[in-house]
């Protein structure tokens, strides 16, 4: 993609997730930030791809190392995110 | 063949869909599993679309880190939740830097311009994020002490160490030939400076630095995704970034604080000045004799069985008390005793109360708090004037009615529940030193407040045996 498409798109997700993210209620601000905290390890998607293109062994395991943080991140995120979501939703 | 773009964007606008489903919680485990099943679907297209899908490593990788995030999600209780999520953005920031730093290494001499400024500057925030949150985890969890710590000359630190990091992001963006070295150079300045502006924030401003720390989490993510030239990075990253970005505005209202007030430690400072020593003196009589039982002004054990008794609104204000002495399960038995005796019992949530966002309702959605009956501040307040009976729970700067009328402290325009409204107010706190923000709280000294000191735990069962 160019770089003018790329910041194009820069602003406008800031744009669109400024407005959603103003609906929610301060009642889910925990699990809303614990989502869009396992939304930030998306970073796995750079992580695989630069781990790809790495040649030397060092700069893989680098990348491997990237890969993994990233998905605790993620996996970890999305799991804790659904143990608190399910309190809220079991007395509704 | 669909289009690896146009399938892109499917997920970025399913993601942001789960976003929208999280504003209520009655669709909030669907958005986050509809976020969740886009997230494998971007992990997958990106592996696709750059026809590196049979690369072991890859794979191994995220197999080791799936394990290691399962086992942290299934064994975190409710009560670490703040540190969990500080412990997680930092990964996230740490991978974003690492990402940032490959393109840097493996591109010497075949990237241009906009893609080493970018991976420059990814490696940066994405190291700040990283080094800081590892630090408001320690301070969460207790590894480290929650008070502020200033260094002499901090300021004159962090102006340097961020002037000599923007120098290396110039020098890295020119391309010049020691680019390996300046880049390793740029990560440790950055990690510092990630670990010297967290020191600086003490306890009860944590709720701004974990949404601060989030929004930065996600903007390393975004920046990595230019240096790397992956759209999907781009947008997920960015989206993150603006929701932590608002969740710190928030946090930053309800404190009525600037983000630059927060960062710089500045009411605990000026708090160990104004408010401290004079409170202290004030109140070490009454704390003499009323230690580890039911004190008050002129309120013995036997009429506060009768002012419970009589009472028939109750409001009840959580703070952090309640998350340190783990009392919200005493609290839910306190509640229901108060209801089965056809009270009408409701709690207000201070937007700040606590040690992260929403931390007080994550706490009483644990022990099956029904929501409907949690009210935010503005929802909240008009009520106090009708209410019998409130009973504050380990919080004191969030019911301070001084942030009303003491011009000059730290808190004096904070928004605050009324509870001093009520016609009566319980309270139970460790001691009657001031809260975090260092101003002496004259509600202790009403004739209508009861103190009742020492572990919330023990407080709320006397309340019990009392009802």
């Amino acid at each position: 993609m160019s770089i003018l498409a790329l910041f194009l798109l820069f602003i406008l997700a800031t744009v669109v997730g400024y407005k959603v993210i103003s609906d929610v209620p301060s009642l889910l601000h925990t699990p809303l930030m614990s989502g869009t905290n396992a939304l930030s390890g998306v970073t796995v998607l750079g992580a695989v791809v630069a781990t790809a293109m790495a040649k030397e062994t060092a700069s893989q395991l680098l990348g491997a190392i990237a890969i993994i943080l990233a998905m605790v991140n993620v996996v970890g995120g999305f799991m804790v995110t659904h143990r608190m979501l399910k309190m809220f939703k079991k007395k509704s | 063949m669909l289009d690896s773009n146009l399938l892109g964007l499917l997920l970025v606008a399913g993601i942001v869909g789960g976003i929208k489903l999280m504003s209520s919680p009655k669709t909030a485990v669907e958005g986050n599993l509809l976020g969740a099943v886009c997230m494998a679907g971007a992990i997958i297209l990106t592996l696709v679309s750059n026809q590196i899908v049979s690369i072991p490593i890859l794979w191994v990788g995220m197999m080791i880190g799936s394990v290691f995030g399962y086992m942290l999600a299934v064994k975190v209780a409710m009560i670490q939740m703040p540190q969990m999520v500080a412990l997680l953005n930092g990964l996230g920031g740490g991978s974003s830097a690492i990402v940032s730093w490959l393109v840097l290494l493996t591109g010497v001499g075949t990237i241009g311009v906009f893609e080493r400024f970018t991976a420059a500057v990814g490696l940066a925030v994405g190291a700040v994020t990283l080094s800081g949150s590892l630090i408001a985890t320690a301070k969460l969890s207790g590894k480290m002490k929650s008070k502020p710590t200033v260094l002499k000359n901090h300021s004159v630190y962090n102006f340097f160490t961020l002037l000599l990091t923007v120098l290396l992001v110039i020098l890295i963006t020119a391309g010049v030939e020691q680019t390996v070295a300046l880049s390793v150079l740029a990560m440790l300045l950055t990690l510092f400076f990630g670990v010297l502006f967290t020191i600086r924030v003490g306890g009860a401003d944590m709720p701004v630095t974990i949404s601060l720390l989030n929004s930065l989490s996600g903007l390393a993510g975004a920046i990595s995704g230019f240096a790397i030239n992956n759209p999907l990075l781009v947008a997920v990253g960015s989206v993150v970034g603006a929701s932590g970005l608002i969740l710190t505005q928030i946090m930053c209202k309800a404190m009525n604080r600037s983000l630059m007030n927060v960062l710089t430690g500045k009411t605990a400072l000026q708090a160990q000045k104004a408010g401290g020593s004079t409170a202290k003196k004030e109140v070490s009589g009454l704390k003499k004799s009323t230690t580890g039982g039911v004190a008050g002004k002129d309120s013995t054990t036997k009429n506060l069985a009768t002012i419970l008794a009589e009472a028939k609104k109750v409001i009840v204000v959580p703070g952090y008390g309640m998350a340190l002495g783990q009392a919200q399960a005493k609290v839910k038995q306190v509640v229901d005793r108060l209801e089965e005796q056809g009270k009408e019992v409701k709690f207000a949530i201070h937007p700040v109360a606590g040690r992260m966002p929403g931390h007080m309702n994550v706490l009483l959605a644990e022990v099956n708090v029904e929501y409907e009956k949690l009210y935010e501040l503005q929802a909240i307040n008009p009520e106090f004037k009708e209410t019998d009976l409130v009973i504050v729970i380990g919080a004191n700067d969030v019911v301070n009615p001084a942030a009303n009328t003491a011009e000059g402290t730290p808190i004096y325009g904070m928004p605050i529940l009324q509870v001093d409204e009520a016609k009566h107010v319980i309270i139970m706190n460790m001691d009657t030193k001031p809260g975090y923000a260092g101003v002496d709280n004259p509600l202790y000294k009403s004739p209508k407040a009861t103190l009742l000191l020492g572990d919330a735990n023990e407080s709320l069962t006397r309340i019990l045996q009392l009802l």
